[in-house]
């Protein structure tokens, strides 16, 4: 985004707590920068958690300690100074500008091509007085819809305290600390998050959206989420929205845990646009994220992703297919412009009979970025006639980008039929030509091209929420051919 | 209509045209023939306006204007359609999506509202009618998966589609079978009307058995060698090019 560099933003967010006098509050609500066992029991009673989670923390801390952090993936930054970040601050103030007026040009205009309401967009930049009004009623109704059929659908936190033998139960089973550096971190120190949870046989009646939980403005920083579909039920789950979304904290370790019990569905959509750096690699936000679901016998999960933000993304939503026939399922577009680098795909862990997965990953890598899909398939001994397609398909938008591939397969039942397709594409200047002989302009040609490219991925996506993640790519590509 | 001027173009540092005029005027047919590598598709391409070619020298005049560095989306909104010799897939963009998206970005350009789907689905219905294109082929992504004839139909289909005011049909005839070449003829002559001009490229004169054409001009050499009437066609078809090629010789 030209013309608003991290600095600025930053310079934005010191003039606004000024602004906006949280002095006392805010004083009285952080914590001082460092980690330690100390800071760790400071979050948790702060949040008045049970002993039980303390003790999480503590021991996701002392693992955390002992790991070393990775740095087998195709990207290159400044690691961050673990001791210099405050790992408690007072909830974010959801408003973050004075009014509609103070809010950045660029990013209205942004909002406005992406075709987000006016209502919408001051509900985003916070600025809505009268709209946060109508989107707690909205939200009233929303819930007592969904507490009819016995659905949960809370902040993490109210979730501990409403539900902890639910989290106390599910919490770790399929990311546990040990997972991988950023997993314990996360586990020592995670903020806030959502919690779902799908009784037996229901099929939730609409798709459940955090944008709709106003309790929690914006994303933490260390979110934790974790969504469980009982027997028989179905979910479809969105994360993220289209508009750009600017945060002070650099480093985002999110985990993401989905369970689906036996024969039940989970859908999880992301949109994902935070803020990428300038045109010079300047600032942005690092992406560090691990998703991943557990699939009990005939269930399904199917993560479907747009990521076109963030300095930095380096995530895997994958599926342990542990149960008998179940079957994951992702599908992916990651765009890279200017500096961003992105190191994204799947793992697809075949542990039961009959399991199914599929894996269509689209990158599209412009300027300077580069763009690795990196991707395991495995196939256990006890998954008798398993079965895996993946695709991955690249596209290259400039001559200074790049784009690869890490697929790994790793087979031990002689049963198991996996295929893998990868093509790599550069667009082509006759597509373009041909496009704009019948009137198009570039960008509209370049919108149409890349939009086809991605229909797979685009048509898996809920209706709304692919209509806006259209225009986000025509959007985030713009000037981009080279 | 058109009017080009001693044009010179070249590609990389390849002189193509070199020195070429041609007058077209509304309601002309002008078929363009001759041999390999004579500059035929450059020429098409460069009235286009196709970034690869550069104009060093001469004009290109349409509708008054010179056009010579005008964008090539600004030339087809404003009326010059190229039917291409090698039509491009573009993969999941469906034909009907595509033209529409073009058909309401030249209605935008002259302050027109964008076409009713009802309309535009009768308009898809006519004129898919016109050329025999499958009804299928139209919600198909873009020549994915076409044969030869399919997507040579596909571009008279997109002519009739967006109307235009000058069309090119570049080799529109090769590869053609005689039914598929009756077919794009009749598209082609039914789009015919006083007011627009066509510009028909080929190689062949059979071609010009079905689309009767005014004028009749010889490319050679990055320049028009001879014009005539509907029978030079017929003379070339006899002769072959190599008479041309001895006329042109003293001038080289």
């Amino acid at each position: 985004m030209a013309g608003y560099t991290e600095d600025e933003l930053k310079e934005d967010l010191k003039q606004q707590d000024y602004k906006f006098g949280f002095v006392s509050d805010i004083e009285s609500d952080k914590i001082q920068k460092g980690l330690n066992e100390d800071v760790i029991r400071l979050i948790s009673s702060k949040k008045e958690e049970p002993n039980w989670l303390l003790e999480y923390r503590l021991k996701a801390f002392q693992i955390w300690k002992e790991m070393t952090e990775p740095n087998w993936a195709h990207i290159k930054y400044k690691k961050p100074e673990f001791q210099d970040i405050a790992y408690y601050s007072a909830p974010k103030q959801t408003k973050k500008y004075e009014s509609w007026d103070d809010v950045d040009p660029e990013m209205k205009e942004t909002m406005k091509k992406l075709g987000i309401s006016m209502e919408e967009q001051k509900r985003l930049t916070g600025t809505a007085v009268d709209f946060v009004m109508d989107s707690v009623s909205v939200a009233t109704s929303f819930k007592d819809k969904l507490n009819e059929l016995g659905i949960i659908f809370c902040s993490f936190s109210e979730a501990v305290k409403e539900h902890p033998k639910l989290v106390k139960k599910y919490l770790g089973t399929v990311v546990p600390a040990t997972d991988n550096f950023y997993a314990a971190l996360n586990s020592a120190v995670f903020s806030d998050g959502s919690f779902c949870y799908i009784p037996k046989g229901v099929r939730c009646p609409m798709e459940l959206s955090t944008y709709f939980r106003i309790n929690e403005g914006g994303t933490g920083q260390f979110e934790r989420t974790l969504v469980i579909a009982d027997e028989s039920s179905y979910v479809s789950y969105l994360e993220g929205c289209t508009a750009p979304q600017r945060d002070e904290n650099q480093l985002h370790a999110a985990i993401v845990e989905l369970i689906a019990l036996d024969e039940a569905e989970i859908k999880y959509s992301t949109v994902q646009n935070w803020y990428p750096g300038d045109k010079n690699g300047v600032g942005g936000i690092y992406n560090f994220v691990t998703k991943r679901g557990m699939c009990h016998t005939r269930s399904k999960i199917s993560w479907t992703q747009v990521e076109t933000g963030s300095a930095i993304t380096w995530k895997y939503p994958s599926c342990v297919l542990r149960g008998d026939y179940s079957i994951g399922e992702f599908y992916s577009v990651a765009v890279t412009n200017n500096y961003q680098q992105a190191d994204t795909g799947s793992k697809m862990i075949h542990l039961g009979k009959g399991t199914k997965s599929t894996i269509i990953s689209k990158g599209i890598s412009s300027g300077k970025s580069h763009n690795s899909y990196r991707g395991l398939v495995q196939i256990n001994k006890r998954a008798k006639n398993a079965r895996n397609f993946t695709q991955c398909d690249s596209l290259l938008m400039t001559d200074t980008c790049g784009a690869h591939t890490f697929p790994y397969i790793e087979c031990k039942n002689s049963s198991a039929q996996i295929e893998h397709e990868a093509t790599t594409s550069k667009i082509g200047e006759d597509q373009l030509f041909y496009c704009q002989q019948r009137g198009l302009s570039e960008e509209k040609a370049i919108g149409l091209i890349v939009n086809g490219y991605c229909k797979e991925v685009l048509d898996k996506m809920p209706m709304e929420f692919a209509v806006e993640a259209r225009k986000l790519l025509t959007l985030s590509l713009e000037n981009s051919v080279g | 209509m058109l009017s080009i001027k001693n044009l010179h173009a070249k590609i990389e540092d390849k002189e193509i045209l070199k020195g070429l005029n041609l007058e077209v005027k509304p309601g002309e047919v002008h078929a363009i023939m001759g041999p390999n590598g004579s500059g035929k598709s450059t020429l098409s391409s460069v009235i286009a306006g196709h970034e690869d070619y550069e104009i060093t020298e001469g004009e290109i005049i349409y509708q008054g204007k010179l056009i010579n560095e005008e964008a090539v989306e600004d030339r087809a909104r404003e009326g010059i359609f190229l039917a291409f010799q090698y039509p491009i897939e573009i993969p999941g963009v469906s034909n009907i999506n595509f033209l529409r998206a073009a058909l309401n970005e030249i209605r935008q350009s002259k302050g027109e509202k964008d076409i009713s789907a009802k309309e535009f689905m009768q308009r898809v219905r006519d004129k898919s009618k016109l050329v025999d294109l499958d009804q299928s082929l139209a919600s198909r992504s873009v020549n994915e998966g076409f044969s030869g004839g399919e997507k040579k139909r596909n571009e008279i289909f997109q002519m009739a589609m967006l109307e235009p005011t000058l069309a090119i049909l570049d080799e529109t005839d090769s590869g053609l079978d005689i039914d598929a070449l009756k077919v794009v003829a009749k598209g082609v002559n039914a789009l015919k009307t006083k007011d627009n001009s066509t510009i028909v490229i080929t190689h062949y004169q059979r071609l010009l058995d079905y689309i009767v054409p005014d004028f009749v001009h010889v490319l050679f050499d990055g320049k028009i060698v001879k014009s005539g009437d509907k029978s030079l066609a017929l003379e070339l078809e006899e002769k072959g090019y190599d008479w041309i090629k001895e006329i042109n010789v003293p001038s080289l």
